[in-house]
């Protein structure tokens, strides 16, 4: 057949590893400031959007979704395109997905700061962004798929098979975890339609499985295409890839409980995520053996190419995590490492040496091909491949001792039944020296992406830009849809988009449709306690400052049914004292204690001080300070109405009365906190001195019960009383 | 080790059922995928794998 002349199109390929760069600086230098804000906690003092729980948010979005994400773009519209040979299906749809992921990523960076997140791990932003993710995502779809319609390959490549299921599981999981209300049209404020339990179960069905599918199946994608073509030979076994394929994205959805075990999940669902968590090390090490083996025979090629040796510690990584994963998903190992820097060590090495390296890799391997020209240094490649590898050790491996150190000291007991350290702050004292660490390892990774940026930057100087790559290939001959006399029924179901792509989403839903719909539709897994009631409006809005702030990226408010835990916070959580929470804040690390009972603990002063100044009531403390919350201005309820009203739409039993008298209900509650708070004559002598020097400055005085900390303490006050209440009765 | 999945495993109703369904949902279902890649022809298995490498013929 007569062959066709069309263009690749490299720009796309050339601007996304170009926002990979950028936001991989950007992301890892967000990281940086994060792990030096434990090691002087008020290094930001008095700056609300540089605080540490509006930065954490931003640091883990713009490594997974704006590092990692436009590397994934980059290496799968190359890859995509030549191994189908076809240009894109549509330079518009393209150019779509370009820039807006590009202002997405820009907008969370203005909104994280700000405050506006729903504080769902790794889905922290608001509604409108939600929607705009669907948009851009859905055009990448429909662009990759109109691709492959028009390729003038018939075989589909197991790397496309990933980047498929990658495309129709993120879809999904994200649709489904971001379903929420929006408290209005112009407000930057939605609540979660899940509560509680289930929201906290949808929320690392997605959680685990935005790991699954946007930094796992992308990736081993990738890695079929571009480690068999740097080291120059095919894949280790193709058959091995199949069945990597298919238990891959089929175990994969299943194990999200594993992230809450101990909690108040229901038992059976928790089991579930075990059982599937231990099977996955299957697949994973299928995977990585099939990548690690396809290097056999040009091991001594390993020893001089830097971007193979970015793929052989990538592999290595994929491989520890899939292997410590299923492990950290059994109980007895979950209930040490889960809340500690183990965790933080674990997800690190996956991001820092599985994610990262694959994407220095391609880059390097990538930069030289878009510009006709050789890499401008190998040599600076081999600097950046030692002292990246060297920054993943000194990150994670104090991490691990972290963690470890962490929780043995939390479950220590003295022969007279009381806690040794019960002082969470000792035990957060004890690892400071790993956190410095941590910081040096950081930094380590962070110069070797500077030194990655002077190489590129050098190599495209000295390179010639193909924007446009002219190709010449034979068009498919058009044959029948139906399986062809003397076909295969491999290669005629494999040469079919459409119906490979419901198979795979067929592979996907049945993990989620067994673990999400029993806990949705049946009101008996989660039991109900009479005692527990809606948050007062005040409540309410303290409980969104709480997420404003960032609170729940240190404090968990889940306590788990250990002797410990219940020496240490009280009684144990129950999923129906969570029945209220939309969104659910149970958190997934401690570095402060755990909130779950605070409520009493401490009288309105203690909290007030301490929110003040948190190095006041204990010098060690690395909490930072939320000076903010008392500022001289009125905290904004314009919305609490709004806002009532949405939590009946989701079921919360607020009365038209309490909607009605929201305003009144809060000026008694606040006005009772300022009463308490008068109980401090440190307090009288100051807000009387505040009182006197705004006066004097001809400012208005707001009084303290009309600002922002009165609603935070009395949410904090209220944490955990429901069951408490109960109990006196 | 399997005794601590098993001992929890007791606190469901019906447990019984949840074993057959699954094994049988993962029988079928990793028996046809493992089918289905090795009774590719070699030749076809060849020819795939290097599809990555055929744009530099």
């Amino acid at each position: 057949m007569e062959k066709e002349q069309f263009y690749y199109d490299n720009k796309i390929v050339r601007n996304f590893i170009y926002a990979t760069i950028l936001f991989g600086v950007i992301g890892m230098l967000v990281g940086l400031l994060v792990a030096f804000l434990y090691l002087f906690p008020n290094m930001t003092d008095g700056i609300p959007w540089l605080s540490y729980g509006r930065l954490r948010p931003l640091h883990t979005n713009a490594v997974i979704f704006a590092f990692v994400g436009n590397g994934v773009f980059a290496g799968v519209y190359y890859s995509l395109q030549r191994l189908l040979k076809a240009r894109m299906f549509s330079d518009f749809l393209s150019k779509f997905n370009f820039w807006g992921w590009q202002l997405i990523i820009l907008g969370a960076a203005i909104t994280l700061p700000m405050g506006y997140t729903s504080s769902k791990e790794y889905a922290e932003l608001e509604w409108p962004f939600d929607i705009a993710i669907a948009l851009v995502w859905v055009a990448f779809g429909v662009n990759m798929i109109g691709t492959i319609i028009k390729r003038r390959e018939r075989h589909i490549y197991v790397a496309i098979w990933f980047y498929l299921a990658t495309f129709i599981a993120i879809a999904l999981l994200h649709i489904f975890n971001n379903l929420e209300i929006p408290v209005s049209w112009t407000s930057m404020k939605s609540y979660s339609v899940y509560a509680g339990v289930q929201d906290a179960l949808v929320q690392w069905w997605y959680g685990h499985n935005a790991v699954a599918f946007f930094l796992t199946t992308p990736i081993l994608g990738l890695m079929y295409y571009y480690v068999p073509k740097a080291a120059n030979r095919p894949v280790y076994s193709y058959r091995l890839s199949i069945i990597h394929f298919w238990s891959l994205i089929f175990i994969y959805i299943w194990a999200g409980p594993h992230h809450l075990l101990y909690s108040s999940l229901p038992d059976w669902a928790q089991n579930l995520g075990v059982v599937f968590s231990v099977m996955l090390i299957a697949p994973s090490w299928g995977g990585m053996i099939n990548g690690l083996l396809t290097l056999r025979g040009v091991w001594d090629k390993v020893r001089e190419d830097s971007v193979l040796k970015f793929y052989v510690v990538a592999l290595t990584g994929y491989g520890m995590s899939t292997f410590e994963g299923p492990m950290l998903s059994l109980k007895n190992v979950n209930a040490i490492a889960h809340f500690t820097d183990w965790i933080v060590a674990h997800v690190h090495v996956g991001t820092l040496a599985w994610n990262g390296f694959m994407c220095f890799g391609m880059i390097y391997w990538l930069m030289p091909r878009l510009t006709k020209t050789k890499l401008f240094s190998e040599k600076l490649a081999n600097f950046h491949f030692w002292i990246g590898t060297l920054g993943v050790v000194l990150y994670t491996l104090p991490m691990y001792v972290a963690g470890f150190t962490q929780a043995s000291m939390w479950k220590q007991f003295n022969p007279d039944g009381s806690l040794v350290y019960g002082n969470f702050l000792e035990t957060v004292t004890q690892i400071m020296p790993m956190y410095m660490l941590r910081a040096v390892g950081g930094t380590l990774y962070f110069i070797g992406i500077l030194v990655l940026v002077y190489n590129i930057i050098r190599t495209v100087m000295q390179g010639q830009a193909v924007e446009n790559e002219l190709v010449e290939y034979a068009p498919l001959s058009k044959i029948s849809s139906g399986q062809m006399k003397g076909e295969k029924w491999h290669s005629w179901l494999e040469r079919k988009p459409v119906q490979f792509t419901l198979l795979t989403t067929v592979a996907v839903a049945i993990g989620g449709i067994i673990q999400i719909v029993p806990m949705l539709v049946v009101d008996s897994n989660i039991p109900t306690i009479s005692s527990v009631k809606p948050y007062t409006p005040l409540e309410l809005q303290g409980r969104d400052i709480y997420i404003r702030e960032g609170c729940n990226n240190c404090h968990s408010q889940m306590i788990r049914p250990f002797r410990s835990e219940v020496k240490r916070y009280g009684e144990y959580s129950k999923s129906g004292e969570y029945v209220y929470d939309h969104p659910f804040l149970w958190g997934s690390k401690r570095t402060g204690p755990d909130l779950m009972r605070v409520g009493g603990k401490y009288n309105d002063n203690w909290h007030f001080n301490h929110m003040w100044s948190p190095q006041r009531m204990d010098e060690k403390s690395v909490m930072p300070a939320y000076k903010w919350l008392f500022d001289n201005k009125a905290m904004d309820h314009s919305l609490i109405e709004e806002k009532l009203e949405v939590m009946v739409s989701l079921g919360v039993p607020y009365t038209p009365e309490d909607i009605a008298n929201a305003r009144k209900s809060i000026e008694v509650q606040s006005a009772k906190i300022e009463k308490s708070l008068y109980n401090d004559p440190d307090f009288v002598k100051s807000y009387e001195a505040s009182k006197k020097k705004a006066a004097a400055n001809g400012e208005t005085f707001v009084p303290m019960k009309d600002r922002e900390i009165v609603s935070l303490i009395a949410y904090l006050q209220r944490l955990g009383t429901d069951i408490k209440i109960k109990k006196t009765e | 080790m399997l005794k601590f999945i098993k001992h929890n495993l007791e606190t469901i109703d019906g447990v019984s059922l949840y074993p057959i369904i699954s094994l049988s949902i993962f029988f079928v279902v990793f028996v046809s995928y493992t089918v289905w890649a090795m009774t590719y022809s070699k030749d076809k298995i060849k020819e795939l794998s290097d599809l990555p490498f055929k744009e530099e013929k």
